[in-house]
């Protein structure tokens, strides 16, 4: 085990509390300020104008009737656009995605911004916007996943492995004495935070504020020095509250950066809120796939080969590949694996990473697969899952740094009654004469860390400050976050001021990856621990302390007392030894990251098995969901309350994967048909019922430190699977596209 | 052309002069009157982001003119708290987690206190998915929603029944 308790301090005394959040007040009050909500003096209206084409030029804009519009300020566009001082082609720095700054007159995607309007109010933006009425000259658009010829990635996203394979698949295809080979599509889907992409843009000379929701506080400052030529430190970001991320607000896009343009350009405030039309384009998405699986077993229902393929599209100007293939690797015990990614190049917007970003659709596919498979062994689906389940990491052969998966199936399979459920399907009905059915599937994320610093200080009344800019987008950092610190201070969790959420403070690292608890709290814990050590240094060499002598090492903290370790006799409150030490406050530092050889000697995922129940009207073959049990193993949890929320609202997000989420493009414009959530559908509060989540505790001393692990993604993963599955055993039909579409199982049940 | 109206909003009374007669009852609140509780999801009508009470009744402000509404009687998320006491449905969202990110928030909130006052739905948690289901909620706080509202709906019952006893 590694050294990773400070001074015993009692974790659960904080963390592990289902603390209500600790913004809640705020939050419920109307007083949590988004970035929108801010109004500088003097402020104008932003309004960018989005091409209604997907590719080609712009050949006419009407600037002088936007100008004539009254309470029209600005007209921005290629023409008179300052240049950036940075590229916006350039990829200079990690989550660096090209974007337009009008750079041209080139259209490359629709919804691109291709001007921008400036105006006193926003409904004079808004019109001058309309006015503009671009010309263009269109070329036809590349759409869908055979809109292009494909190619092969060698690189994926974030740097992930493109092509990997395992032993040797040829032969596991021969070893087969069955198999299945088929082939599942997922659609484009686009984040849609409820809380639209916002900037607020102040300028003071050379220095500029940004109220903006982020999720990469101190990374983007950087990156927007270097758009606009100015030092990092010349760039504040606010960012207290984020309406929702999901991936997309941590990566510079062009009508943010065109908005802080104006800001200069004008030299006064800017507000930027974009339309949630717009969401449909700049700001990333999650791209289209077709995933081709190949599955042998043996004649005891193990695999010998899992050959996952997949293709996914992105943009015609960057390269992110949804990884989803890379979904079977590190899951089932297969004798050779594969996963192989292309890419097909279309004309929408660069894909960015969305919640669970490759698992998520390479999952839906595998797991659905899973149960084909299962299904012709005539194995329970789970029995299957069992049989292959693998004691270390497939290919690699590495060992698990924890997995309670076991755990996860068991007592999820015990908490939703799957013992009872009929191999075959069909074959249960509700008193209703819906059609029942039972599926299940398991999800796997990877427990990675990132970077982070962070600062504890011990104030001479006693009480502690912790700072680190860390993003709370609703996953409850400020809260879990603040728990960990406290406990490294040995206070109550009302004696730790927090500071989060800007970007003067120290590196938080990225809210994304499920990794932030874990890092940033990693962070906070070393800081916590150094203002400790430095305390207890002071009070151990003083002789006037009960204390003295005792050494650093035996010395508790404890509800803001240091105590001798095994003699609660004696002790000393924080504030008695400030005050004899002169009074000026104890000042800590830590960070966190995950060393590389730590990384090399464990796999790290944090694992979880789903189990679904849907009904089917057996005339209309409308669907609901209307049970879904959950079962997670994620290393230590911090805060079971908002851990729980986190975890169904990822299962709620597999709703809609299954069956609501689609971006349809028109294949003769290219454009989006369903860009606003009139059309394009996420699940409402009557489309969930039944949900339950199951946390099964791990103590994992690899992991890092804390033993913490993350359950922002994994909820989506299993989920989807397990919801598809559910449908083929309601109804008998196996529908191998998402969402699952009433017409779907109506043209199935057609024949 | 101006128009001159006049609301009452949380209780007070406000004379607007409004230059401009495409002003929503939404960015009137938002960016004129300093009332940014109230948000802005889709301003179309189909998230109820923007859901405050008119009258009694709970609307989406972005769909409502500002010009229309005058004699109107406003209650906006920032009136519903009484000082440092929160409204019943307030306490319920953070008992139960009702909320994630807090985008949404404010129009469940108001919708769950409108829906409330319908007195439709009850305690009977379908009703209560059913009529709070004009409020989208992407981080999918919906099971603590529903819970809230149902939590919430009894304790007001409770409260009544203390008061007219
Ligand atoms: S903002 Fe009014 S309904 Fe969405
Ligand atoms: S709490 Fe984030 S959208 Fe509802």
């Amino acid at each position: 085990m590694p050294d990773t308790l400070p001074f015993a301090t009692r974790f659960g005394s904080n963390a592990g509390q289902p603390v209500s959040r600790r913004d809640g007040v705020a939050k419920v009050t109307g007083t949590a300020t988004f970035a929108a909500d801010n109004h500088p003096e003097g402020m104008l209206h932003a309004v960018y104008v989005p091409a209604t084409i997907a590719r080609g030029r712009v050949t006419h804009l009407d600037v002088a009737a936007a100008r004539a519009h009254p309470g029209v300020v600005e007209v921005i566009t290629p023409a008179n656009r300052p240049l950036l001082e940075g590229d916006p082609e350039a990829k200079h720095f990690m989550f660096a995605f090209r974007f337009e700054a009008l750079q041209d007159d080139t259209v490359r995607y629709a919804n691109q911004p291709i001007a921008l309007v400036l105006a006193e109010t926003l409904e004079a933006a808004t019109e001058g916007a309309r006015l503009l009425d671009p010309r263009y000259e269109a070329e036809s658009p590349r759409v869908g996943l055979d809109g292009n010829t494909p190619y092969t990635v060698e690189v994926g996203a974030f740097g992930r492995r493109g092509q990997t394979v395992h032993g040797d698949v040829a032969a596991g295809h021969a070893a087969a004495v069955q198999s299945l080979d088929v082939t599942y599509e997922t659609p484009a889907q686009y984040h849609n935070a409820m809380e639209t992409h916002a900037v607020v843009a102040q300028w003071q000379g050379d220095q500029v504020t940004l109220d903006m929701p982020n999720q990469a506080i101190v990374m983007s400052r950087g990156a927007y020095g270097y758009y606009f030529g100015i030092p990092a430190e010349n760039v504040l970001i606010r960012s207290p509250y984020l309406g929702g991320g999901f991936g997309s607000k941590a990566i510079p896009n062009g009508p943010t950066v065109l908005a802080i343009l104006a800001a200069r350009m004008t030299g006064r405030p800017v507000k930027l809120m974009l339309r949630r039309d717009q969401m449909f384009g700049p700001v990333g998405h999650r791209g289209a796939t077709r995933q081709r699986l190949r599955i042998g077993i043996d004649a005891e229902g193990r695999m010998t080969v899992l050959d996952h393929e997949s293709l996914a599209t992105t943009s015609t100007f960057d390269d992110f590949v949804e990884s989803a293939a890379n979904a079977s690797q590190g899951l089932y015990a297969a004798g050779a694996l594969r996963s192989a990614h292309s890419g097909v190049r279309v004309d929408t917007g660069t894909p960015g990473p969305m919640r669970a970003p490759g698992e998520a659709s390479g999952s839906a596919a595998l797991e659905c697969a899973m149960d084909e498979m299962a299904e012709r062994a005539g194995l329970d689906p789970l029995e299957f899952r069992l049989r292959n389940y693998a004691e270390t990491e497939p290919g690699t052969g590495l060992p698990y740094s924890s997995k309670a998966l076991r755990e996860c199936y068991l007592r999820g399979a015990e908490r939703f009654g799957w013992a009872k459920r009929p191999l075959q399907p069909r074959q249960m009905r509700d008193e209703d004469g819906m059609l029942v059915g039972w599926g299940m599937g398991t999800a796997l994320f990877h427990a990675p860390m990132f970077q982070a610093q962070a600062r504890a200080v011990l104030r001479p009344d006693g009480t502690g400050l912790v700072e680190t800019a860390a993003a709370d987008m609703g996953q409850g950092a400020w809260t879990a976050l603040a728990q960990i610190a406290a406990d490294s201070l040995g206070l109550p969790l009302d004696k730790v001021e927090f500071r989060s959420g800007s970007s003067d403070l120290p590196d938080g690292g990225v809210a994304g990856g499920s990794g932030h608890t874990a890092t940033a709290g990693g962070a906070l814990h070393a800081a916590g621990r150094d203002a400790i050590d430095r305390l207890a240094q002071i009070a151990t060499a003083d002789p006037a302390s009960p204390l003295f002598g005792a050494g650093n090492k035996g010395v508790t903290a404890r509800d803001g007392r240091l105590f001798v370790t095994d003699d609660d006799s004696r002790s000393e409150s924080y504030a008695e030894i400030i005050a004899r030490a002169g009074g000026s406050e104890v000042i800590g530092t830590g960070s966190a990251a995950r060393p590389p050889e730590q990384a090399a000697k464990h796999a790290m995922y944090s694992h979880g098995a789903v189990f679904a129940e849907v009904k089917v009207d057996p005339d209309l073959y409308q669907m609901r969901v209307t049970r879904l049990v959950g079962a997670f193993a994620a290393g230590r949890i911090i805060n079971p309350k908002l851990a729980e929320s986190q975890l169904m609202g990822g299962m709620i997000w597999g709703i809609s994967f299954a069956l609501h989420e689609e971006a349809r493009f028109d294949a003769r414009t290219g454009r989006i048909m369903n860009a606003d959530f009139a059309g394009y559908h996420i699940p409402v509060n009557a489309d969930v019922s039944g949900l339950e989540v199951i946390t099964v505790h791990e103590d994992d001393p690899h992991v890092n430190a804390l033993g913490i692990k993350g359950v922002g993604e994994i909820g989506i993963v299993g989920t989807v699977g397990a919801i598809g599955n559910a449908i083929w055993h309601a109804t008998g039909h196996r529908i191998r596209r998402f969402p699952i579409r009433i017409e779907d199982l109506l043209r199935a049940e057609r024949g | 052309m101006s128009f001159s109206i006049s609301l009452t909003i949380n209780g007070t009374r406000r004379d607007v002069l409004l230059e401009d007669a495409r002003v929503t009852l939404l960015d009137l609140l938002r960016e004129r009157l300093a009332l940014p509780g109230t948000k802005k999801g889709c301003d179309r009508g189909q998230c109820g982001a923007c859901t405050v009470l008119v009258d009694g009744r709970r609307v989406n402000s972005c769909l409502s003119l500002a010009v229309t509404l005058d004699g109107a009687e406003v209650t906006t998320i920032e009136g519903l708290a009484q000082g440092d006491r929160l409204h019943p449905v307030q306490a319920a969202f953070i008992d139960h987690d009702g909320f994630q990110c807090g985008y949404c928030t404010p129009g469940q909130i108001m919708s769950a206190v409108g829906l409330i006052a319908e007195g439709h739905a009850g305690t009977d948690p379908d009703r209560i998915r059913e009529g709070m289901s004009g409020n989208l909620c992407r981080c999918a706080a919906y099971h603590g929603i529903a819970e809230a509202v149902q939590d919430a709906t009894r304790r007001m019952a409770a409260e009544d029944e203390r008061a007219s006893a």
